[in-house]
Protein backbone atom coordinates (compact mmCIF):
# COMPACT_ATOMS: atom_id res chain seq x y z
CA UNK A 1 0.00 0.00 0.00
CA UNK A 2 2.75 2.15 0.85
CA UNK A 3 4.15 1.46 -1.79
CA UNK A 4 1.50 2.32 -3.99
CA UNK A 5 0.80 5.88 -2.56
CA UNK A 6 4.81 6.47 -3.34
CA UNK A 7 4.31 5.18 -7.06
CA UNK A 8 0.84 7.32 -7.41
CA UNK A 9 2.93 10.95 -5.73
CA UNK A 10 5.49 9.89 -8.36
CA UNK A 11 3.02 10.29 -11.05
CA UNK A 12 1.72 13.31 -9.86
CA UNK A 13 3.83 16.08 -11.37
CA UNK A 14 4.09 13.95 -14.51
CA UNK A 15 0.49 14.10 -15.17
CA UNK A 16 -0.47 18.30 -13.75
CA UNK A 17 3.02 19.36 -14.92
CA UNK A 18 2.60 19.09 -18.64
CA UNK A 19 0.88 22.29 -19.22
CA UNK A 20 2.27 25.15 -17.64
CA UNK A 21 -0.54 27.72 -18.87
CA UNK A 22 -3.59 27.65 -16.34
CA UNK A 23 -7.07 27.65 -19.02
CA UNK A 24 -10.16 27.94 -17.11
CA UNK A 25 -12.90 25.91 -17.86
CA UNK A 26 -16.86 25.47 -17.00
CA UNK A 27 -17.16 22.25 -16.06
CA UNK A 28 -15.01 19.52 -15.42
CA UNK A 29 -15.95 17.41 -18.50
CA UNK A 30 -14.54 20.33 -21.17
CA UNK A 31 -11.30 20.62 -18.72
CA UNK A 32 -11.00 16.69 -19.76
CA UNK A 33 -11.73 17.41 -23.73
CA UNK A 34 -9.06 20.13 -23.58
CA UNK A 35 -6.73 17.45 -22.19
CA UNK A 36 -7.46 14.53 -24.83
CA UNK A 37 -7.39 17.28 -27.42
CA UNK A 38 -3.67 18.83 -26.38
CA UNK A 39 -2.45 15.27 -26.64
CA UNK A 40 -3.95 14.60 -29.90
CA UNK A 41 -2.95 17.47 -31.76
CA UNK A 42 0.61 17.69 -32.87
CA UNK A 43 2.82 20.64 -32.81
CA UNK A 44 3.96 21.57 -36.41
CA UNK A 45 6.82 23.31 -35.07
CA UNK A 46 8.54 21.02 -33.11
CA UNK A 47 7.12 17.62 -35.06
CA UNK A 48 7.30 14.74 -32.75
CA UNK A 49 5.42 16.72 -29.81
CA UNK A 50 1.55 17.04 -28.65
CA UNK A 51 0.69 20.06 -28.18
CA UNK A 52 0.06 19.64 -24.76
CA UNK A 53 3.96 19.59 -24.09
CA UNK A 54 5.55 21.43 -26.62
CA UNK A 55 7.29 24.86 -25.72
CA UNK A 56 7.00 26.16 -29.21
CA UNK A 57 4.85 29.45 -30.01
CA UNK A 58 2.62 28.14 -32.36
CA UNK A 59 1.61 25.70 -29.76
CA UNK A 60 1.23 27.97 -27.14
CA UNK A 61 -1.18 29.90 -29.65
CA UNK A 62 -3.05 26.28 -30.06
CA UNK A 63 -3.78 25.52 -26.73
CA UNK A 64 -5.50 28.93 -26.57
CA UNK A 65 -7.67 28.41 -29.68
CA UNK A 66 -8.24 24.91 -28.42
CA UNK A 67 -9.40 26.37 -25.61
CA UNK A 68 -11.84 29.13 -27.20
CA UNK A 69 -13.36 26.77 -29.06
CA UNK A 70 -14.20 24.41 -25.95
CA UNK A 71 -15.65 27.49 -24.09
CA UNK A 72 -17.62 28.22 -27.40
CA UNK A 73 -19.09 25.06 -27.55
CA UNK A 74 -17.70 23.17 -30.27
CA UNK A 75 -17.34 19.57 -30.21
CA UNK A 76 -14.33 17.24 -30.33
CA UNK A 77 -14.34 17.00 -34.37
CA UNK A 78 -15.41 20.33 -35.00
CA UNK A 79 -12.05 21.25 -33.08
CA UNK A 80 -9.64 18.79 -34.75
CA UNK A 81 -11.38 19.39 -38.54
CA UNK A 82 -10.26 23.49 -37.32
CA UNK A 83 -6.78 22.42 -37.29
CA UNK A 84 -6.51 19.99 -40.06
CA UNK A 85 -8.37 22.15 -42.45
CA UNK A 86 -4.89 24.66 -41.75
CA UNK A 87 -2.56 22.09 -41.10
CA UNK A 88 -3.38 19.17 -42.90
CA UNK A 89 -3.25 15.67 -41.39
CA UNK A 90 -0.15 16.08 -40.41
CA UNK A 91 -1.39 17.90 -36.79
CA UNK A 92 -3.52 15.20 -36.28
CA UNK A 93 -1.90 12.31 -34.00
CA UNK A 94 -4.70 9.57 -34.88
CA UNK A 95 -4.62 10.32 -38.54
CA UNK A 96 -7.49 9.00 -40.86
CA UNK A 97 -7.41 5.49 -42.60
CA UNK A 98 -6.14 6.17 -46.56
CA UNK A 99 -3.61 5.02 -49.04
CA UNK A 100 -0.83 7.37 -47.53
CA UNK A 101 -1.74 6.46 -43.58
CA UNK A 102 -2.19 2.65 -44.43
CA UNK A 103 1.34 1.61 -43.45
CA UNK A 104 0.94 3.56 -40.11
CA UNK A 105 -2.10 1.66 -39.30
CA UNK A 106 -1.16 -2.02 -40.75
CA UNK A 107 2.48 -2.02 -39.75
CA UNK A 108 2.54 -2.52 -36.32
CA UNK A 109 0.06 -5.63 -36.52
CA UNK A 110 1.84 -7.07 -39.61
CA UNK A 111 5.41 -6.89 -37.38
CA UNK A 112 3.42 -8.32 -34.82
CA UNK A 113 2.28 -11.79 -37.01
CA UNK A 114 5.48 -11.89 -38.55
CA UNK A 115 7.46 -11.86 -35.44
CA UNK A 116 4.72 -14.34 -34.07
CA UNK A 117 5.08 -16.50 -37.29
CA UNK A 118 9.00 -16.82 -36.48
CA UNK A 119 8.40 -17.69 -32.62
CA UNK A 120 5.86 -20.18 -33.59
CA UNK A 121 8.57 -21.31 -36.23
CA UNK A 122 10.75 -21.81 -33.48
CA UNK A 123 9.27 -23.36 -31.01
CA UNK A 124 8.13 -26.43 -33.57
CA UNK A 125 11.47 -26.94 -34.07
CA UNK A 126 12.46 -26.68 -30.85
CA UNK A 127 9.53 -29.20 -29.72
CA UNK A 128 11.21 -31.97 -32.81
CA UNK A 129 14.98 -31.36 -31.66
CA UNK A 130 13.29 -32.70 -27.80
CA UNK A 131 11.37 -35.04 -29.50
CA UNK A 132 14.79 -36.26 -31.44
CA UNK A 133 13.97 -36.11 -34.70
CA UNK A 134 16.20 -34.98 -37.17
CA UNK A 135 15.32 -30.97 -38.41
CA UNK A 136 18.56 -30.23 -40.32
CA UNK B 1 14.55 -30.04 -45.00
CA UNK B 2 17.80 -29.46 -46.02
CA UNK B 3 16.58 -27.59 -49.37
CA UNK B 4 14.31 -25.08 -47.80
CA UNK B 5 17.28 -24.06 -44.93
CA UNK B 6 19.45 -22.63 -47.75
CA UNK B 7 16.63 -19.73 -48.70
CA UNK B 8 15.51 -19.62 -45.27
CA UNK B 9 19.04 -18.23 -44.66
CA UNK B 10 18.73 -15.31 -46.52
CA UNK B 11 15.93 -14.06 -45.04
CA UNK B 12 17.19 -11.97 -42.44
CA UNK B 13 19.43 -10.67 -44.94
CA UNK B 14 17.11 -10.10 -47.49
CA UNK B 15 14.82 -7.76 -44.61
CA UNK B 16 18.01 -5.84 -43.56
CA UNK B 17 18.42 -4.92 -47.10
CA UNK B 18 14.94 -3.81 -47.51
CA UNK B 19 14.93 -2.14 -44.39
CA UNK B 20 18.06 -0.45 -45.69
CA UNK B 21 16.90 0.84 -49.16
CA UNK B 22 13.73 1.83 -46.85
CA UNK B 23 15.52 4.05 -44.48
CA UNK B 24 18.46 5.35 -46.73
CA UNK B 25 15.40 6.44 -49.32
CA UNK B 26 14.49 8.75 -46.45
CA UNK B 27 17.70 10.02 -45.26
CA UNK B 28 18.41 13.30 -46.23
CA UNK B 29 15.21 14.21 -46.85
CA UNK B 30 13.37 17.91 -45.46
CA UNK B 31 10.61 16.95 -43.03
CA UNK B 32 10.70 19.92 -41.28
CA UNK B 33 8.56 21.14 -44.47
CA UNK B 34 4.83 20.20 -44.46
CA UNK B 35 2.63 20.33 -47.54
CA UNK B 36 0.35 23.30 -47.32
CA UNK B 37 -3.03 22.45 -46.49
CA UNK B 38 -4.60 25.11 -48.51
CA UNK B 39 -3.17 24.37 -52.44
CA UNK B 40 -5.35 24.88 -54.83
CA UNK B 41 -7.87 26.47 -52.37
CA UNK B 42 -8.66 30.54 -51.85
CA UNK B 43 -6.74 32.45 -49.50
CA UNK B 44 -8.05 32.61 -46.35
CA UNK B 45 -10.28 35.72 -45.90
CA UNK B 46 -8.01 38.82 -44.36
CA UNK B 47 -9.51 41.44 -41.96
CA UNK B 48 -6.08 42.78 -41.07
CA UNK B 49 -4.87 46.69 -39.95
CA UNK B 50 -2.61 47.84 -43.02
CA UNK B 51 1.05 48.60 -41.14
CA UNK B 52 1.93 51.65 -43.53
CA UNK B 53 -1.65 53.29 -44.28
CA UNK B 54 -2.53 53.94 -40.76
CA UNK B 55 -6.47 53.28 -40.57
CA UNK B 56 -6.94 51.29 -43.46
CA UNK B 57 -7.70 47.54 -43.40
CA UNK B 58 -5.91 45.35 -46.07
CA UNK B 59 -8.76 42.84 -47.65
CA UNK B 60 -8.66 40.18 -50.62
CA UNK B 61 -9.15 42.09 -53.05
CA UNK B 62 -5.57 43.01 -53.04
CA UNK B 63 -4.57 39.55 -54.38
CA UNK B 64 -7.31 39.27 -57.63
CA UNK B 65 -5.88 40.10 -60.94
CA UNK B 66 -2.11 40.06 -60.25
CA UNK B 67 0.71 36.71 -59.18
CA UNK B 68 1.73 38.37 -55.29
CA UNK B 69 3.89 36.53 -52.99
CA UNK B 70 2.94 37.13 -49.71
CA UNK B 71 5.33 36.42 -47.36
CA UNK B 72 4.93 36.09 -43.35
CA UNK B 73 7.90 37.85 -41.21
CA UNK B 74 8.69 39.54 -37.88
CA UNK B 75 11.33 41.76 -36.45
CA UNK B 76 12.19 38.50 -33.89
CA UNK B 77 12.99 36.36 -36.70
CA UNK B 78 16.69 36.13 -37.25
CA UNK B 79 15.83 34.41 -41.28
CA UNK B 80 13.65 36.80 -42.07
CA UNK B 81 16.57 39.73 -41.69
CA UNK B 82 19.10 37.10 -43.79
CA UNK B 83 16.04 36.89 -46.33
CA UNK B 84 15.48 40.26 -46.92
CA UNK B 85 17.75 41.85 -49.17
CA UNK B 86 16.37 38.81 -51.29
CA UNK B 87 12.41 40.04 -50.84
CA UNK B 88 13.75 43.84 -52.35
CA UNK B 89 15.91 42.58 -55.30
CA UNK B 90 12.82 40.61 -56.57
CA UNK B 91 10.58 43.75 -55.80
CA UNK B 92 13.02 45.33 -57.96
CA UNK B 93 12.33 42.86 -60.78
CA UNK B 94 8.44 43.86 -60.24
CA UNK B 95 7.42 41.35 -58.16
CA UNK B 96 4.40 41.99 -56.46
CA UNK B 97 4.97 41.17 -52.66
CA UNK B 98 2.64 41.09 -49.66
CA UNK B 99 4.04 41.27 -46.21
CA UNK B 100 1.97 39.54 -43.43
CA UNK B 101 3.97 41.17 -40.40
CA UNK B 102 3.52 38.02 -38.23
CA UNK B 103 3.02 37.92 -33.90
CA UNK B 104 5.33 41.27 -34.54
CA UNK B 105 5.15 45.02 -32.26
CA UNK B 106 4.04 47.14 -34.66
CA UNK B 107 6.32 49.87 -33.94
CA UNK B 108 9.64 47.51 -34.08
CA UNK B 109 8.06 46.73 -37.80
CA UNK B 110 7.81 50.02 -38.92
CA UNK B 111 11.22 50.77 -37.46
CA UNK B 112 12.86 47.61 -39.65
CA UNK B 113 11.27 48.31 -43.26
CA UNK B 114 12.29 51.90 -42.13
CA UNK B 115 15.53 51.19 -41.95
CA UNK B 116 16.15 48.05 -44.23
CA UNK B 117 13.58 49.33 -47.13
CA UNK B 118 10.57 47.71 -47.71
CA UNK B 119 9.93 45.24 -50.75
CA UNK B 120 6.66 44.87 -49.79
CA UNK B 121 3.55 47.06 -51.52
CA UNK B 122 1.25 46.34 -48.48
CA UNK B 123 2.08 44.94 -44.94
CA UNK B 124 -0.73 43.20 -43.26
CA UNK B 125 -0.61 42.95 -39.39
CA UNK B 126 -1.21 40.14 -37.67
CA UNK B 127 -0.85 40.65 -33.55
CA UNK B 128 -2.27 37.82 -31.90
CA UNK B 129 -1.36 35.23 -34.68
CA UNK B 130 -4.97 34.37 -35.73
CA UNK B 131 -4.27 34.89 -39.70
CA UNK B 132 -1.08 32.74 -39.25
CA UNK B 133 -3.33 29.94 -37.77
CA UNK B 134 -5.92 30.42 -40.61
CA UNK B 135 -2.97 29.78 -43.41
CA UNK B 136 -1.42 26.94 -41.15
CA UNK B 137 1.89 29.04 -40.44
CA UNK B 138 4.13 27.40 -37.70
CA UNK B 139 7.04 29.43 -38.35
CA UNK B 140 8.43 32.23 -40.09
CA UNK B 141 9.39 33.40 -42.41
CA UNK B 142 7.00 31.62 -44.99
CA UNK B 143 6.20 32.49 -48.53
CA UNK B 144 3.04 32.05 -50.23
CA UNK B 145 2.06 32.42 -54.19
CA UNK B 146 -1.35 33.01 -54.66
CA UNK B 147 -2.73 33.58 -58.38
CA UNK B 148 -5.00 35.91 -59.96
CA UNK B 149 -8.13 34.11 -58.56
CA UNK B 150 -6.86 34.96 -55.09
CA UNK B 151 -5.90 31.05 -54.54
CA UNK B 152 -2.88 29.81 -52.59
CA UNK B 153 -0.62 27.82 -55.49
CA UNK B 154 2.20 27.51 -53.59
CA UNK B 155 3.59 27.24 -49.61
CA UNK B 156 7.33 27.86 -49.04
CA UNK B 157 8.69 27.78 -45.24
CA UNK B 158 12.36 29.05 -45.05
CA UNK B 159 14.69 31.60 -46.41
CA UNK B 160 13.89 32.50 -49.80
CA UNK B 161 16.91 33.13 -51.77
CA UNK B 162 18.10 32.20 -55.00
CA UNK B 163 18.55 28.70 -54.80
CA UNK B 164 14.80 28.26 -52.95
CA UNK B 165 13.58 30.79 -56.17
CA UNK B 166 14.97 28.87 -58.80
CA UNK B 167 14.04 25.29 -57.51
CA UNK B 168 10.45 25.84 -56.06
CA UNK B 169 9.17 29.73 -56.99
CA UNK B 170 10.48 29.98 -60.73
CA UNK B 171 8.86 26.76 -62.17
CA UNK B 172 5.27 28.02 -60.91
CA UNK B 173 5.84 31.89 -61.18
CA UNK B 174 7.62 32.14 -64.65
CA UNK B 175 5.35 29.20 -66.22
CA UNK B 176 2.42 31.13 -65.10
CA UNK B 177 3.21 34.83 -65.34
CA UNK B 178 4.18 34.92 -68.61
Amino acid sequence: MKRLLLLVLFCWPLASGAVEDIYQFDSAADEHRFRELLVQLRCPKCQNQAIADSDAPISQDMREQVASMIRDGRSNEQIVDYFVERYGDFVNYEPPLTPQTLILWLGPMLAMLGGALLVGLQMRRARRIARGEDVL
Amino acid sequence: MQPRKGLWMFLPLLAFLGLAVLLASGLGRDTEELPTALAGKPLPEIQLPSLMRRGTEVSNELFIGHWTLLNVWATWCPTCYVEHPYLINLAEQGIRIVGLNYKDETDKAREYLASLGNPYIEVAIDESGSYGIDLGVYGAPETFVINPQGEVVLRYVGELNDRSWQQRFAPVWEKETQ
